[in-house]
């Protein structure tokens, strides 16, 4: 569904992708790890077409992303930090959204009840909490039915209660067959969600590989202490 | 009763001293020469409407010349029109037209040769090099005519109306186009003008030469080459007229060039490059006049002395005052300046700060006048006001000690 | 398009400085007209208006908006809107505000007062003053990503163009004044909006000053048909330029 070819990305003097290759299908939930400042971010604004790479191809259901904008339809983005305009409420910002997406498809509105927003729907975006943002930014994420859901650190600043919420809707989602890309740090988080893992160090993929495998390579039950061990391999591998 | 009856019979008899002569096309007398040949002094002639074309008609005698509905009289662009050469002559009601172009003898629609009383009055003159020229004469009235012309460069066309060594003229409600100078004044003294309309001539509205003890009143000059030009001259009124949109080059409203001992009242100067012009001026009281909407309200050089600019109204100029040098030897008082900026706290009308009407940027441009180009910048405007504050370059003597809160009602 | 230049223009509605600019536009020009018994000083103060303020509220609001729309642009990049037309609506929005409170501040008490060349010519002038230093604006926010930066850049631009531009020719006016330059000022006249704009009003307000020698050099160009539509086109163009530039960087940046 989404393929990515050879991207490299300088800011200034500083290399943030280099030569990125990868593809995600239908069905897959990724989620995309590593430490911080390693390019996730970054690789997510450039499937967004936020951020425009300075070499390499996106693909989006075959077709170059490059000049183009119909391709966002499908997706939903959670940002890590959402920026919303101050003096809007939040009524007024999932009211915009929608009059911008001017779609006349049914809306998915699970999220907006249970995260209980409409009640709160006057407030405004500058005295939200982060969490709340955080709410709003999911919502909106899931708001139009679309096909490739990308969070970024989505539960991060929830509470644990939203963060359950959040997830049992990824998981719904999974299960329709959508493809959903994650980072997060919180690697416990992901156990129960993701089938697939790609690991970023320094703007480079060290691997992507399915859970199953990467379990099976290491023998570890637990996703963590399986990237651990995989690590650690690949740093002794110069010293050998 | 006898007394009535003598009365009676003397003016039967001076009737028929009188006569009256006709001339028209179907009637036995044709042509106009025919009937002045016949006539005698005091005769009335009235000539029926028609085209005349007798070459230059010359009036000898102290006659009465009448057109009726405009008889044409043409000059064919050969000769002189109409000749008067007798005292007492009156010329009116005639449309006379294409007098000859010739730059030596200055053949005009109607001329007058040293004489005196004579009226020309209701004509109309279209197309001739001079409209109407009076020559040495006096006492003459020349009233309600319609002078015309196509002139486009000075060298090719004569004055409107045009008076030289006379005294005693009356100029009333003429109306002169398209000449050099729509009315020409060169040693003419002791005579009025008044009730004009001279516009669009080449040159000059009005033109006074070496012309002094003289009065124009009432008066539109509009949309000459110059307004009105006031040269050599002596002792002249000028009350109540407009001069306006007079355009261009060195093109001024009234241009007071060595003229002295005159008294410029109640005129209104609209829309013109300069309103005055003033160039070794002396002893000239400028009273209740208005200047607006025009470049310069008054050029004031130098050389001018003991002028008196006092009660005027000075309204949306794009500058009052500007002068060439830094002599200042004329007093300004009491005039309203719609660009004063001071105060009136005691309320008597009276601007409690003095007025300095010489703008920075007038002094700029009269030395660079491409600076004309940065008129109006935020830049020039804040060098003005330092400059209103402390005059450097303006001189500072060069001021309206009781500027007036409000304008003048003229 | 039309729903994000709406969404924009509520947005713009709601921020009282656009408010309160129109209101202080509108309390100048009234009470300067009421001032006195002719138009001259109404006049004026708005001529200074259209070639201090207006550059100056412009620029500054719109950069200022800008900054401020930064977390707008991004949502709205991250859904499937074009950036041209971000760009585009954001454009639309500011300088139609601009130039709404340019036209009702100033505007309706110029055509109440003075419906005449003059003050057509200053209504269409000034319109066209706030277009172009909106478009500036755009120019200063996109060439840095600090916010103080950028708002200092606007208002470096604006006192260019405002104060030290003139500066600059009346010195070379004197400095060559013993040259043949007026043809060369006429040139420099059109690096600088402000400048043809003053001109352009100058001609209509000092008509006669303008008609004698001093203004003949400029009457003889400016004057002309071909002049006005040159200075018209120039004037677009330093709307149009600007704002293009920015396009390109905007389509260029890294969100």
């Amino acid at each position: 569904m989404i393929n990515i070819n050879d991207i490299n990305k300088k800011f200034g003097k500083l290399e943030v992708l280099k030569n990125v290759n990868l593809s995600c299908n239908k069905g897959e939930c990724i989620a995309l790890i590593g430490p911080n400042g390693c390019g996730k971010t970054t690789l997510i604004k450039s499937i967004l077409g936020m951020v425009l790479p300075d070499k390499g191809v996106i693909t989006f259901n075959g077709k170059s992303i490059h000049r183009e904008y119909l391709y966002r339809e499908k997706i939903g983005y959670m940002p890590q930090i959402g920026r919303y305009p101050d003096n809007m409420s939040i009524g007024q910002v999932i009211d915009m959204i929608k009059q911008i997406r001017n779609t006349n498809q049914e809306l998915d509105e699970d999220l907006l009840k249970a995260f209980e927003l409409e009640k709160m729907a006057d407030k405004k975006m500058r005295t939200l909490s982060g969490g709340t943002t955080q709410k709003v930014s999911a919502t909106l994420a899931f708001l139009f039915n679309p096909d490739v859901l990308i969070l970024d650190e989505p539960t991060a600043g929830l509470d644990p209660l939203a963060a359950e919420i959040l997830k049992d809707k990824i998981i719904k989602e999974k299960e329709k067959g959508k493809l959903i890309l994650i980072t997060s740090h919180l690697l416990s988080e992901l156990d129960d969600l993701i089938t697939e893992l790609i690991f970023m160090q320094e703007g480079k993929v060290l691997f992507h590989k399915k859970i199953a495998e990467l379990k099976e390579e290491t023998h570890e039950h637990k996703i963590s202490k399986a990237i651990a061990k995989i690590l650690k391999r690949t740093k002794d591998e110069p010293d050998n | 009763m006898k007394i009535i009856l003598l009365a009676y019979f003397l003016s039967l008899s001076v009737l028929c001293e009188a006569r009256i002569i006709l001339v028209g096309k179907n009637l036995p007398l044709k042509t106009i020469k025919a009937a002045i040949a016949q006539s005698t002094d005091g005769d009335t002639i009235i000539v029926s409407n028609g085209i005349y074309k007798e070459g230059r008609i010359l009036i000898n005698k102290k006659i009465v010349l009448i057109g009726k509905n405009f008889p044409v009289l043409d000059g064919q662009n050969k000769s002189e029109v109409l000749s008067v050469n007798a005292d007492n002559v009156v010329v009116k009601g005639f449309k006379i037209i294409n007098s000859g172009h010739a730059a030596l003898e200055d053949p005009c629609g109607i001329r007058v040769y040293d004489k005196s009383n004579v009226i020309i009055e209701n004509n109309i003159l279209d197309n001739n090099f001079f409209g109407i020229y009076i020559q040495n004469s006096k006492n003459c009235i020349i009233k309600n005519n319609t002078v015309k012309a196509y002139g486009e460069e000075e060298q090719l066309i004569g004055n409107g109306i045009h008076c030289w060594k006379s005294e005693n003229l009356q100029i009333i409600a003429n109306k002169i186009s398209g000449h050099r100078d729509g009315i020409y004044f060169e040693f003419v003294t002791n005579s009025v003008i008044w009730r004009n309309v001279s516009s669009g001539n080449v040159r000059y509205g009005l033109h006074f030469m070496f012309s002094n003890d003289d009065a124009y009143i009432t008066n539109i000059f509009k949309n000459n080459g110059a307004g009105v030009a006031v040269m050599f001259t002596k002792n002249v009124k000028m009350f109540n007229n407009y001069f306006e949109e007079n355009w261009g080059d060195s093109a001024y409203g009234l241009l007071l060039k060595e003229i002295a001992d005159s008294y410029i009242f109640n005129n209104r100067f609209s829309r013109n490059t300069s309103g005055i012009y003033m160039e070794g001026t002396s002893r000239i009281k400028v009273e209740k006049n208005v200047f607006k909407s025009n470049g310069w309200g008054m050029k004031i050089q130098a050389s001018c002395m003991d002028n008196e600019i006092v009660n005027n109204n000075y309204l949306k100029n794009t500058f009052d005052i500007s002068t060439n040098g830094s002599l200042v030897l004329n007093t300004f008082n009491s005039n309203y300046w719609d660009k004063y900026e001071g105060y009136d706290l005691d309320k008597n009308g009276i601007g409690d700060v003095p007025y300095h009407p010489l703008s920075l940027f007038a002094v700029l441009t009269e030395t660079n006048p491409s600076a004309m180009l940065l008129y109006r910048s935020f830049m020039i405007t804040l060098l003005d006001k330092s400059e209103k504050v402390l005059p450097s370059i303006t001189p500072d003597n060069f001021v309206d000690n009781t500027p007036l809160m409000k304008s003048l009602p003229l | 398009m039309n729903r994000i230049i709406k969404i924009i223009l509520l947005d713009i509605i709601k921020n009282k400085i656009v408010l309160a600019y129109t209101f202080i536009l509108a309390i100048l020009s009234w009470s300067s007209f009421a001032l006195e018994d002719n138009s001259a000083k109404g006049l004026l103060t708005i001529l200074n208006v259209i070639l201090f303020t207006v550059p100056l509220v412009s620029i500054l609001f719109s950069t200022i908006y800008l900054y401020n729309s930064s977390e707008f642009i991004e949502l709205l990049l991250s859904q499937p809107v074009k950036r041209l037309k971000i760009w585009l609506s954001l454009f639309t929005g500011l300088s139609s505000s601009m130039v709404f409170s340019f036209f009702v501040g100033a505007g309706i008490p110029l055509l109440i007062n003075s419906p005449d060349n003059v003050g057509f010519m200053m209504i269409i002038v000034g319109c066209l003053i706030s277009v172009i230093f909106v478009a500036l604006a755009f120019l200063s926010s996109i060439l840095t990503r600090d916010k103080a930066k950028g708002i200092g850049i606007a208002i470096m631009i604006w006192l260019y163009f405002a104060l030290l531009f003139d500066g600059i020719v009346l010195f070379l006016l004197f400095q060559f004044a013993d040259y043949p330059i007026e043809n060369a000022m006429i040139g420099i006249t059109a690096l600088s909006p402000i400048d043809l704009a003053r001109i352009q009003i100058l001609l209509h307000l000092d008509v006669s000053a303008m008609m004698g020698y001093t203004g003949a050099i400029f009457k003889d160009f400016f004057g002309t048909t071909t002049g006005l539509i040159v200075s018209f086109l120039l004037l677009c163009l330093w709307a149009i330029i600007p704002f293009f530039i920015s396009l390109k960087k905007f389509n260029r940046k890294d969100l």
